[in-house]
């Protein structure tokens, strides 16, 4: 072992309380070069605590008022260098007491945010699926609703959860439960629409807010929009959510008109759904996205074959309307004939890329009317289920917000590098035609959709031009004026770019179409 | 549902933290959680905690259990001798601090002052022999808490030796714990050489005899209210006892000079307390242990009654879940050493003096005692904030145990294990710490967390006795096919 030097230096009458002492001796001891380091008040007991250590022989006599800085380490000028540190630091005025009071203890459970904030009446859960279940529990046995953005939730627990929530008069909205305005306000991914006479009552996210901006942009408003989540009209869950939701809003002052909007149901479920709505006392609209109308009818009843029907049904009644029997009125013309001009003979197919799921779903059965055999990943003809998510033939609609994509990236309304790569390679393909695409705004959404889509549209269509082709992008905007991204803005430069926008996702699907269909 | 459209909207988030800034631009109001996931991500005792937050028997059952515990009494009676006031303690038995353990497991500090006992009450002539005694299993173990006492550090209390008596007037049990030998080399920091021996000798023939007289004279004490008034003079009654300890003194003086007993034993008597900030701790220990023991045994009850620790194990006992432990490994603290000393020579949490902090004191006080807040390694406004969190895992305040700088509040108490494991804060405990080899003393002190595990235990049993039959929520993740 290295031989070690030590020194001591006594402060007469300075007095500091031993924990003081004690942080003194710990930053000494640190100091390079330095094997030991004690800074204590020179009593007796301290004394002989020092001689145990090894730091103090009794060179010195010191007073138990003084105070003692002994320290061991390499040679006499690290020992130098650490005294005079240590004197500096008793030198140094005591810091001033932080201002603002105590830290405060960041909010860690439900209950604790609900003690703090007593008038909560909603939690908003978003965690990972797996303990999501969990949280919504402790929320509802806390008397708060739940809107349940997370998925992956076992439908077992959700039938619990729903139970306890129904049977302890709350609303649990969810799991997969994506959009929810309630009373103006936002919930996950939302659009600004104003407030007014029609409620919504959806499974699907984008659904409603398809037919919330529309309703919008017809200049009627919303008066609630409540969440089932995409489970609720499963079977073994029977539409608790939605059968509440509809008494609710049949309960509602503010509403006048209800839009139902799902997926179809099982036959069983949908019977119930309507018993239910027919019950209600108020106009209820249904839109079984992708579903024939025909099955749905009855007083208050009718039937939407659109999202866009649904909403323009629903702004007639508000007023006091008879509502459009089938959704015709905007029908685009013709494409421009410049379009079939410049495309080649090998254009013949639409590749739809969509980030909102219920829009590939309805553009897949509208599409499918039209051209046939239409291949997707989220096909209504479960015989079209594409083989290869990542390769497309024929007409192919793509969710990408399809767990297949999403696992382990952000939603593609928020990370547009999935769709963004896809859209070069189906403009690639020397067989497509038209490239359909939803571009959704709103709350939760990217914050300049149109900023990441031109650049990628401009080089896909530079691209096939100079391989002599010219490809349709068609397109739509799911949002309005109120919202962040502003609907106009991101409209002119999605047209600035040469996309053929539309108002509604049906109006697309139909532009496509006909594009398409004339290419045959 | 009845209130969703009819109030405003008021959200609590938890996960994505833009959904708040959404809901506050949408013109809703929200409040953003800072969210992980429960027991560490185990999800099992996630689900079991979800089963039981808010159920209104452990509402009921803790609203009771918290009451005893605010009800309680303490009264220090008098000094008694292990072997006779302690219930069920045997001749040849002897107590230890923490949760049960085996010989062979224990620490340095409580295998030497086992040691020190058993030379103390002449099972063995000498330390080997002792030694061999110890390991023989002719000597029975026990924890303190299974016999209504406490220990600090190892905690040892063998037959021979005098215990405070604390008695609960409000519901009749008493309490027991050993009484304070002092700084330096001591038989709770695990040594026992003679000197040790002699100061055990004299505590049981004169300093007991002596304070008894002086007892007798006084009649009993108040603890509560002198525990009330040391907080106001910056003690948190677990690491700094300074002021109580003076208090005691200045109640016990004039009925010593009185009692009759010899005036060189009072003179000895009064500079052996004098020489001791902590003195007091132990009666502190026993007035806490009093009022925590009362509030045990309610069914359903979440609140933890037990914190101890054997410098092996950390356990738990919580009022609704009977006379099981809950333990973990005991962490070894992280805080201040004295000068030639680090962690790496430090015991593992070690002793019953988290009994204060299980009923609200020590840490949950520090609000209360600036002077030993740099432990914390900070302001006075972190002593304020350490108090201030434990609010949020504890059921109620205390109010015969006010904190000036707090306004007055009253302490937190009454740990709510169901809250510890859904929002993650961990119990503070301030402590000493013990080096690893017996005998050599406290090389420091510091802060230190309860550790989470016992909670999760404890959590998950709970929820089994309310919820026995309930699948609630699947533990398995399992996607829905849709």
């Amino acid at each position: 072992m290295a031989r070690m030097a030590s020194a001591a230096k006594l402060i007469r009458n300075l007095y500091r309380d031993s924990v003081s002492l004690m942080q003194l001796s710990a930053t000494l001891a640190a100091l390079p070069g330095i094997e030991q380091a004690s800074a204590v008040m020179a009593t007796p007991a301290n004394l002989a605590l020092l001689a145990e250590a090894g730091l103090e022989r009794g060179r010195i006599a010191p007073g138990p008022n003084d105070l003692l800085i002994a320290v061991r380490g390499r040679n006499a000028s690290v020992l130098e260098s650490a005294l005079a540190s240590a004197v500096a630091d008793l030198d140094k005025p005591p810091p001033l007491t932080a201002a603002g009071g105590p830290a405060q203890t960041p909010l860690r459970s439900l209950q604790m945010g609900l003690a703090q904030f007593p008038q909560a009446n909603v939690a908003l859960i978003s965690t990972p699926g797996e303990y999501a279940a969990a949280e919504a529990m402790k929320a509802l046995r806390l008397g708060l609703n739940a809107m349940l953005f997370s998925d992956n939730v076992d439908l077992h627990d959700e039938i619990e959860l729903k139970r306890y929530a129904q049977a302890n008069n709350l609303l649990l909205m969810g799991p997969d439960c994506g959009t929810a305005i309630i009373g103006g306000v936002p919930l996950g991914f939302a659009n600004a629409v104003r407030r007014g006479a029609i409620g919504v009552v959806g499974a699907s996210g984008t659904g409603t807010q398809q037919v919330t901006c529309l309703a919008h942009r017809q200049g009627a408003g919303i008066s609630h929009a409540i969440g089932t989540g995409s489970h609720d009209l499963h079977q073994q869950v029977g539409g608790i959510t939605m059968f509440q939701g509809i008494r609710a809003l049949a309960a509602d002052r503010a509403t006048k008109v209800i839009v139902l909007v799902s997926k179809p149901p099982a036959p069983e479920v949908a019977r119930k759904v309507l018993g239910v709505a027919k019950r209600c006392g108020k106009p209820v609209v249904v839109n079984f996205v992708g579903a024939a109308p025909e099955s749905i009818g009855g007083r208050n009843l009718h039937a939407a074959n659109t999202l866009e029907h649904a909403a323009l049904a629903a702004v007639a009644l508000s007023r006091g309307r008879r509502p459009p029997r089938e959704y015709s009125a905007s029908q685009p013309g013709a494409p421009p004939a410049a379009h079939g001009d410049r495309m080649s003979r090998s254009q013949r197919y639409v590749r739809g890329l969509y980030s909102g799921g219920t829009f590939c779903y309805e553009a897949s059965a509208l599409l499918g009317a039209v051209l046939g055999k239409v291949w997707s990943n989220a096909p209504v003809d479960p015989k079209r289920r594409l083989a290869n998510v990542r390769n497309s033939k024929g007409h192919t609609l793509i969710d990408l917000g399809d767990d297949e994509f999403t696992r382990g990236r952000p939603h593609p309304m928020i990370d547009f590098r999935l769709r963004n790569e896809r859209i070069l390679s189906e403009g690639a393909d020397p067989e497509v035609a038209v490239i359909l695409l939803d571009v959704v705004l709103g709350f939760g959404a990217h914050p300049d959709p149109a900023a990441e889509l031109v650049p990628v549209i401009e080089k896909a269509q530079a691209a096939a031009r100079r391989q002599g082709r010219d490809i349709a992008f068609v397109g739509f905007v799911c949002g309005t004026e109120l919202d962040p991204q502003g609907l106009e803005r991101q409209e002119d430069a999605l047209r600035a770019a040469g996309v053929l926008l539309t108002g509604s996702n049906a109006q697309a699907v139909r532009l496509a179409a006909s594009i398409a269909g004339a290419r045959r | 549902m009845s209130t969703l459209f009819s109030k405003p909207l008021s959200v609590l988030n938890l996960g994505v933290g833009t959904f708040a800034d959404a809901i506050r631009q949408g013109g809703g109001e929200a409040v953003h959680i800072e969210w992980a996931p429960p027991a560490n991500g185990d999800r099992a005792t996630g689900i079991a905690l979800a089963g039981i937050v808010n159920h209104p028997r452990v509402e009921a059952a803790n609203a009771k259990a918290v009451e005893r515990l605010l009800a309680a009494q303490p009264r220090l009676e008098g000094i008694g001798i292990a072997r006779e006031a302690l219930p069920g303690m045997g001749r040849r038995m002897i107590l230890h601090a923490g949760p049960p353990i085996e010989w062979s497991r224990m620490c340095g500090p409580m295998k030497g002052a086992i040691l020190g006992a058993v030379l103390f009450e002449g099972w063995a002539a000498n330390s080997k022999k002792a030694q061999a005694l110890a390991a023989s299993g002719e000597i029975d173990f026990a924890p303190c808490h299974h016999h209504s006492a406490v220990g600090p550090m190892a905690g040892i209390i063998s037959p021979s030796m005098p215990v405070w008596v604390v008695k609960n007037a409000t519901h009749g049990n008493r309490s027991y714990s050993n009484l304070n030998e002092g700084l330096g080399k001591v038989l709770r920091f695990g040594a026992n050489g003679a000197e040790v021996i002699d100061r055990l000798k004299w505590m049981q023939q004169t300093l007991a005899p002596t304070l008894q007289a002086g007892l007798d004279r006084l009649g009993e004490i108040e603890l509560k209210p002198l525990m009330a008034q040391a907080l106001h003079m910056g003690d948190e009654v677990h690491n700094r006892n300074a002021a109580a300890t003076s208090l005691l003194i200045k109640r016990l003086v004039p009925a010593l000079m009185r009692s009759g007993a010899p005036p060189a034993d009072v003179a000895a008597v009064i500079e052996f307390m004098a020489a001791n900030d902590h003195f007091f701790l132990n009666i502190s220990m026993a007035a806490c242990k009093s009022m925590l023991d009362a509030a045990h045994g309610v069914p359903g009850s979440s609140l933890v009654s037990v914190m101890a620790r054997n410098g092996v194990d950390f356990g738990i006992r919580v009022s609704g879940l009977g006379k099981r432990w809950f333990s973990t490994p005991a962490p070894v603290v992280n805080g201040l050493y004295f000068a030639g000393y680090s962690m790496a020579d430090a015991a593992p949490d070690l002793g019953d003096s988290a009994i204060t902090e299980t009923a609200g004191l020590g840490g949950f006080a520090m609000a209360a005692a600036p002077a030993i807040v740099k432990f914390v390694g900070g302001s006075a406004q972190d002593a304020l904030a350490n108090t201030l969190s434990m609010t949020h895992i504890t059921l109620r305040r205390n109010g015969a145990f006010t904190l000036p700088a707090l306004d007055f509040a009253g302490t937190p108490c009454g740990i709510d294990a169901r809250r510890v494991v859904d929002t993650g804060i961990l119990p503070v405990i301030n402590t000493g710490i013990a080096h690893k080899a017996p005998g050599v003393g406290q090389i420091g002190a510091g802060v230190t967390h309860a550790p989470l595990g016992c909670f999760t235990q404890a959590v998950s049993a709970l929820a089994r006795s309310i919820n026995p039959l309930a699948r609630s929520i699947n533990p398995r993740a399992r996607a829905v096919e849709d």
